[in-house]
């Protein structure tokens, strides 16, 4: 018994899992406070387009020795951009746009790793790698999330109305557009500290999981925002150290997770749970009868 | 009219709530122009009607109104200050349509009455006590106290629309924006805002309701706006809303009924009568009269 308890405290005995964990629990953190929005407004997709558009950024950003971070930011800006100036210039739709977008740049990304095999490891920025994250890197990392989860705690409020009615918001004097702008500056940002924890590929389910499960179990938005938030911490720290065990992987262990959980509510949920739902439907049919 | 409603309007007078459009034109950047030279003024105390068909700038006028779209030639000012200032001080109130609403966004009456206060707060918007105090009001006079813990998709299409002017009612602007308000709700809930809007007039506000239902616009509207990309005709009801004033605005988009003679009649009486009608609240005329508001605004 002992020896378990041992075996299963190991992790914390490394500093790198130690560092794994909590940078990942600080990075789910903040994606999820993001995808409370996120999956409200039908832009979902707009995450995982960042997450793949910022390849060619931290590329560059690789190759020429500067913080992924900053090549990471700037690629997802002009992102953002490219995809604004499509859709204000053509009759595209904003799903063909994104995926015009991102698809390019991504493809960009992986040019660039092939010309320059040795100075970017196209599998770290695709796949992640939190258990092999260097110092300076994880300073940028928790930068990144620290700073955005404290703008996120001021101005979370204001980004609901904004969100939920744009004209109200302007009615009481917000700055809808600058607003907007944070957001997706945030988004952008936590785009690519998720980078590093799970990857490209899976920064979506980062961004819209938490938040998406968390509407299920709640009708009211500050509640949405903790539950999200708890489960995107708690996800991502057991998935660190899960991954301990499993040899990697960290990225599949958090969201394989984060879907475990989506999975309970969908089913359990008391009020939007599809249990519940069956319940009301057969006793709409008793009283009916 | 009664001595304190007179009161209560000179004392709005004092302090404005007017609306002042001076050739407004908007151009979207698509090259398209909504409106062109549009100008009118309102003031406190009234329910003006914008009335138009779809495309004739009603929304637009609106925008312009909310600081949405910048005018290319014009000017709006809300109670004497440009709109970005209005907007500050909490001037203007809006109302949006029901189908521009998420009705499934994860948040409760309450909440969404409480969001009418956000602009008296301070930026964090933590709500005081007299927040809450207001917000408790505004629901209990829009009769929808009970329903303050339902998400808001759960409520019928009226209890939606009391929500949202619970929220106005939160925010204490000065102008009120109401947009198509008579969508989608039965015959009581309409009674019941036209009620409330009318004990808001008395009160000094200013409102502004883009409609389609055109019948009912001589019951509360003391004021009429026509919009076909420009101002048509702008004034009291009575001198506006007229049969020929109204076949200008819509052209052909109106159903147009003439039943007279015989079909009316089973006397001599040569009166006809013209229905109006955009398949809302049919428009009535008697002979060349419009059917008047019963509060003989």
């Amino acid at each position: 018994m002992t020896e378990l308890v041992a075996e299963l405290l190991v992790p914390f005995s490394y500093n790198y899992m130690l560092k794994a964990m909590w940078v990942s629990a600080l990075v789910g953190g903040v994606c999820a406070f993001l995808s409370a929005y996120l999956m409200l407004k039908g832009w979902s997709l707009m995450g995982d387009a960042l997450a793949h558009s910022i390849v060619p950024g931290v590329a560059a950003a690789y190759i020429l020795g500067a913080p992924f971070a900053i090549g990471a930011f700037f690629a997802g800006i002009l992102a953002s951009l490219g995809m604004n100036f499509v859709k204000q210039q053509t009759r595209l739709r904003e799903d063909a746009v994104i995926g015009l977008v991102f698809t390019t740049l991504f493809a960009l990304g992986l040019l660039m790793a092939s010309i320059w095999p040795t100075a970017v490891s196209i599998q770290t920025i695709v796949l992640g790698n939190i258990l092999a994250i260097a110092d300076e890197d994880v300073v940028q990392v928790a930068a990144i999330a620290g700073v955005s989860l404290a703008i996120m705690a001021l101005i979370w409020k204001d980004l609901m109305v904004t969100f939920f009615d744009e004209s109200h918001a302007r009615s009481i004097g917000l700055n809808t557009t600058l607003l907007k702008v944070i957001f997706f500056t945030l988004l952008s940002a936590c785009t690519v500290a998720a980078l590093q924890t799970v990857g490209a590929c899976l920064v979506i389910a980062m961004v819209v999981t938490p938040g998406a499960t968390a509407y299920l179990l709640t009708d009211r938005f500050g509640r949405l925002i903790i539950i999200s938030v708890a489960l995107g911490v708690s996800t991502s720290f057991v998935g660190a150290y899960v991954s301990y065990f499993l040899d990697g992987a960290t990225g599949g262990v958090i969201v394989t997770l984060q879907t475990l959980l989506f999975l309970v509510a969908f089913y359990f949920a008391p009020k939007h749970g599809l249990i519940a739902a069956r319940r009301r439907r057969l006793a709409a049919t008793e009283a009916a009868a | 009219m009664n001595a304190p409603v007179e009161a209560a309007r000179a004392a709005s007078t004092a302090y404005g709530a007017s609306i002042a459009i001076r050739n407004l034109s908007v151009t979207y950047s698509n090259g398209f122009t909504a409106v062109r030279d549009a100008s009118f003024a309102l003031d406190p105390g009234t329910i003006c009607a914008l009335v138009g068909v779809n495309g004739s700038g009603k929304s637009t006028i609106f925008k312009a109104i909310m600081g949405f779209v910048k005018p290319s030639a014009g000017e709006v000012r809300l109670c004497g200050f440009p709109v970005d200032e209005a907007l500050k001080k909490n001037i203007v109130a809006y109302v949006p349509q029901s189908e521009d609403v998420d009705w499934n966004f994860p948040v409760l009456v309450e909440t969404v009455v409480m969001m009418g206060r956000y602009g008296h707060m301070n930026f964090l918007r933590m709500p005081s006590r007299a927040d809450r105090y207001k917000v408790d009001e505004a629901l209990e006079r829009v009769g929808m106290s009970a329903y303050r813990d339902r998400q808001i998709g759960e409520l019928s299409g009226g209890q939606k629309k009391r929500v949202f002017l619970a929220r106005s009612l939160a925010q204490e602007g000065r102008i009120i924006l109401l947009d198509e308000p008579f969508t989608g709700i039965d015959v009581k809930t309409e009674a019941a805002i036209i009620g409330l809007l009318r004990e808001l007039r008395a009160a000094g506000h200013l409102m502004l309701v883009s409609t389609h239902n055109l019948g009912s616009v001589p019951d509360f509207c003391d004021r009429v706006v026509l919009l076909n990309r420009t101002v048509l005709a702008a004034g009291p009801t009575a001198e506006v809303f007229t049969q020929d004033n109204l076949e200008r605005a819509f052209g052909g988009v109106l159903r147009n009924f003439k039943l007279g003679g015989r079909a009316l009649h089973d006397d001599d009486d040569a009166r006809h009568v013209t229905v109006l009608t955009d398949d809302e609240r049919p428009l009535v005329f008697y002979g060349d009269r419009t059917r008047q508001g019963s509060d003989g605004h």
